[in-house]
């Protein structure tokens, strides 16, 4: 899959990981294009389900940083986040997702060039391993189910192959 | 419909170097919701936030979104443009295309199509955003400085002079500091006690100061304008209430052979001391570990000479909690040290200089004590192996700074002027003496002092070799210093019989910890990071903490004062105010779906959630339900991501607002 670009979502927090990436810029260093941060005020505030429904909206991996152990802004929000994470991955694990596409990091405002590397190597990473359709697919199952379901229970009428077929057009 | 107005900036070329701007503005256009879109050069500028008012009255916008630089950067700008414009500020964000796209990707069309999806991204931000408003809060006009060396003393004398208290913490039994250990100072060649003293004095006798030596921050709560610090003092095992300072304690002491740390180890003290003659406060501590009262129980000599009964054996460490509005950390630098470090270490040692074993191979302020009148010797270069005068003296500067092999890549700034300055002092004290400096580059920006430099090169005849040493080692009495001159490109050995290592300025010991407690940002050194390296340099990210001195990084004295002074300028400006607006990203809970499990309540780490009782109109108890002090929270989130029946929100960072933006992906 040599055309393949990857779409890479960060979930980071505004006062370390945010603000080191901010100094990848202004100290001009290169990195893949393929990242799309979603600043947060700490990761203590990021929820597993975002990374869920980021996986389903097309994230074919998912960066979660933010401040080193002990130099949250907030005090213990990067604890709470570490140990909520450490659950989450066993259980995304359990769902069959690789864990190659989940990374977890600390990335401190100092550490403009650590960015660099993590989003690097998540990218390449991630790039070789190819996109992740299954959480797609699930989301896919999701509408027709709901708009089965939205249609009074006659889902066995509904749910002919025809309109499955122009569902599968539309999406 | 909402009604967004996006404004992407050309930042003169830093973005549309490598963004098209014109075609993000474009794309935005067609992002539904969005009614008005542009480019412009520099939105920043006065006519850009001009073009920002206009069309928010000409097109009715009801959000805005500037796609420019980081909101690190200029969010309150356009958040204050956009509060002119007649709107909540906080219905302007910032898409961050310059730090995080146009700066650090080179292909154009790949930035372009980045800049227009970050842009996208922000727009469902900006449309699920909410009008907020600030959050006044009560300042307490009272500042913590911590650290009692230069710039200590001058950020709490300049605040307390403004007629504001201050509490000043100082670690050692006196304030001080490395200054009073230094002889004179470049590039005037001032005694530094005689310019240092008198300020240590002022801040002993200033009626606003309240001065803690021997004391500890042991805990920091609270936030910008409220900050609760809790300070250990140490058991001074003296009642500072009851000393005189009049030193018989220390005369009588039977322990008088441990070295003086004051004189990097070279000097002799009691173990009931006072660092130096003129330490402030005059109050001599008892060192626990050396004294013979404390370790065998039997001596008891400085509590039976002891007139006013100020010697306390039993005394025990205390604490006191301290309402503070701002806080200024100046706690200085250490040097670093040539020894062997642990392997694990990413600082390495200098094996090839004898890992410190040479006795006469010394650092830079064991100079400065050899050379100071109130130090050791007297103030006569004496060397520390055999007290002999030494002939030859080598200097080695970048002993550590500039080495990235070793593990610190950062010049230490101040080596390349005190060594000019050590071989002056040799000169001036040894007439027949004959200096020698291994340099890599003399590096003198300041106001005169590339004159003092040449002034020691071309009048003090030091003679300077530029290169490094390779190797060095004890002959009879002689160390042998092998290096290389690369300017003639030849080896050089000569015979010293001092050598003296400009070694590299490091953070205190314990830095990471102490800004861990106070939650400020450090770098991999543990020197601590200001907020901009270039318009916030004294503040730090967390509100209300500014910087000051050798801490921040390796500094001389003229610029440790001017940044302690400019720390207190910004502690007196957040003084100017009674009331402090804060940003009212705050949690708030939803009472008609709270369970009051109060799993927010455990995971919050301000203590910020209450228990609320909701009673029917008879009184009733109906539940209990959580309530966040708006005051308190400090708006990290933590609380909404735990809690199970999502009844719990932090204002601007909602969940709708985070799923728009990922469904915008």
């Amino acid at each position: 899959m040599p055309d393949f670009e990857p779409k890479i979502v960060a979930f980071v927090c505004t006062w370390c990981t945010y603000a080191g990436a901010d100094l990848a810029g202004t100290s001009r260093m290169q990195y893949p294009p393929n990242v799309r941060v979603l600043k947060f005020p700490c990761t203590g505030r990021i929820d597993p389900v975002f990374i869920l429904r980021a996986f389903q909206k097309g994230a074919d991996g998912v960066l979660v940083s933010g401040c080193h152990p002990g130099d949250c802004h907030y005090m213990a929000g990067n604890f709470h986040a570490r140990r909520r994470f450490a659950a989450f991955r066993a259980l995304l694990d359990f769902v069959g997702v690789d864990l190659n596409r989940l990374q977890f990091s600390w990335v401190s405002a100092a550490e403009g060039g650590k960015w660099v590397e993590v989003v690097t190597e998540l990218t390449e990473r991630v790039r070789t391993m190819g996109p992740m359709p299954e959480f797609k697919e699930l989301e896919h199952e999701e509408l027709w189910s709901t708009f089965a379901g939205a249609a009074g229970g006659k889902s066995a009428v509904l749910n002919s192959p025809e309109l499955k077929e122009a569902y599968d057009s539309i999406g | 419909m909402s009604r967004i107005g996006v404004f992407v900036c050309h930042c003169g070329e830093n973005i549309s170097r490598t963004v098209d701007v014109e075609r993000v503005a474009k794309a935005a256009g067609e992002i539904p919701g969005v009614a008005f879109s542009c480019d412009y050069k520099y939105m920043c500028s006065d006519p850009g936030q001009s073009l920002l008012k206009k069309a928010v009255a000409e097109h009715k916008l009801d959000g805005v979104l500037v796609a420019a630089c980081s909101p690190r950067m200029h969010e309150k700008t356009f958040r204050k443009a956009t509060e002119s414009a007649g709107l909540n500020p906080y219905l302007c964000e910032m898409a961050n295309i310059r730090e995080h796209c146009s700066w650090v990707h080179e292909d154009r069309e790949k930035a372009t199509e980045k800049a227009t999806d970050i842009v996208k991204l922000m727009v469902e931000r900006v449309r699920k955003g909410k009008s907020l408003a600030p959050i006044t809060v009560p300042v307490t006009k009272r500042a913590l400085v911590i650290g009692g060396g230069i710039a200590g003393i001058q950020a709490a004398l300049d605040i307390a002079d403004a007629g504001h208290r201050v509490v000043l913490v100082e670690r050692d039994p006196s304030i001080g500091g490395h200054m009073a250990q230094l002889s004179e100072t470049f590039p005037t060649l001032d005694c530094s006690q005689c310019i240092m003293t008198p300020k240590m004095v002022d801040v002993a006798n200033h009626p606003n100061i309240t001065l803690y030596t021997y004391a500890e921050i042991e805990k920091v709560d609270g936030y910008i304008g409220n900050f609760q610090v809790t300070v250990k003092h140490k058991a001074r095992s003296v009642d500072q209430s009851k000393c005189t300072g009049c030193g018989v304690c220390m005369t009588k002491c039977p322990k008088k052979k441990i070295p003086n740390e004051f004189d990097q180890g070279h000097g002799m003290r009691p173990a009931i001391y006072v660092p130096f003659p003129q330490a402030v406060p005059n109050t001599p501590v008892i060192d626990r570990e050396n004294c013979t009262m404390f370790q065998s129980g039997k001596c008891g000599v400085c509590a039976k000479v002891c007139g006013p009964g100020a010697v306390d054996y039993e005394q025990q460490d205390s604490f006191t909690v301290e309402d503070v509005g701002a806080i200024v950390v100046a706690t200085g630098f250490k040097l670093y040290t040539i020894d062997r470090k642990p392997d694990d270490s990413p600082i390495q040692g200098y094996g090839e200089f004898g890992y410190g074993t040479i006795p006469d191979v010394i650092d830079g302020l064991t100079f400065e004590r050899l050379a100071s009148a109130s130090g050791p010797t007297g103030g006569k270069i004496l060397r520390p192996s055999d007290g002999k005068e030494p002939k030859q003296v080598v200097f080695i500067q970048c002993v550590g700074s500039r080495a990235r092999e070793k593990g610190i890549s950062y010049c230490s700034k101040v080596c390349c002027m005190y060594t000019a300055k050590h071989t002056m002092l040799y000169h001036h004290k040894v007439h027949d003496g004959q200096a020698y400096v291994f340099f890599m580059d003399a590096r003198t920006p300041g106001k005169g002092y590339d004159e003092f430099w040449r002034r020691a090169v071309e009048e003090e005849e030091a003679v300077y070799i530029r290169g490094m040493v390779s190797r060095m080692y004890q002959k009879g009495d002689k160390i042998v210093v092998m290096g290389s001159d690369i300017q003639v490109g030849v080896q050089v050995e000569i015979e010293a019989d001092l050598v003296v290592l400009a070694t590299a300025v490091q953070a205190q010991d314990g830095a990471d910890l102490l800004a861990q407690k106070l939650g400020i940002s450090y770098d991999k050194y543990n020197f601590y990071s200001e907020a901009h390296a270039k318009l916030k340099p004294v503040e730090c990210a967390t509100a209300g903490i500014y910087l000051a001195g050798a801490c921040q990084g390796p500094k001389d004295i003229p610029d440790t004062v001017s940044q302690a002074s400019a720390a207190a300028a910004k502690v007196m400006t957040l003084f100017a105010k009674d009331q402090l607006e804060r940003d009212p990203v705050v949690a708030k809970v939803n009472e008609k779906y709270c369970v009051g499990c109060f799993a927010c309540k455990k995971v919050c780490a301000y203590g910020a959630i209450e228990e609320k009782e909701i009673r029917d109109r008879q009184g009733n108890l109906v539940k209990k339900v959580a309530y966040v002090n708006p005051g308190v929270c400090g708006g990290c989130g933590t609380c909404q991501a735990t809690c199970p029946s999502k009844s719990i929100e932090l204002d601007g960072y909602t969940d709708e607002q985070i799923m728009a933006m990922i469904e915008s992906l």
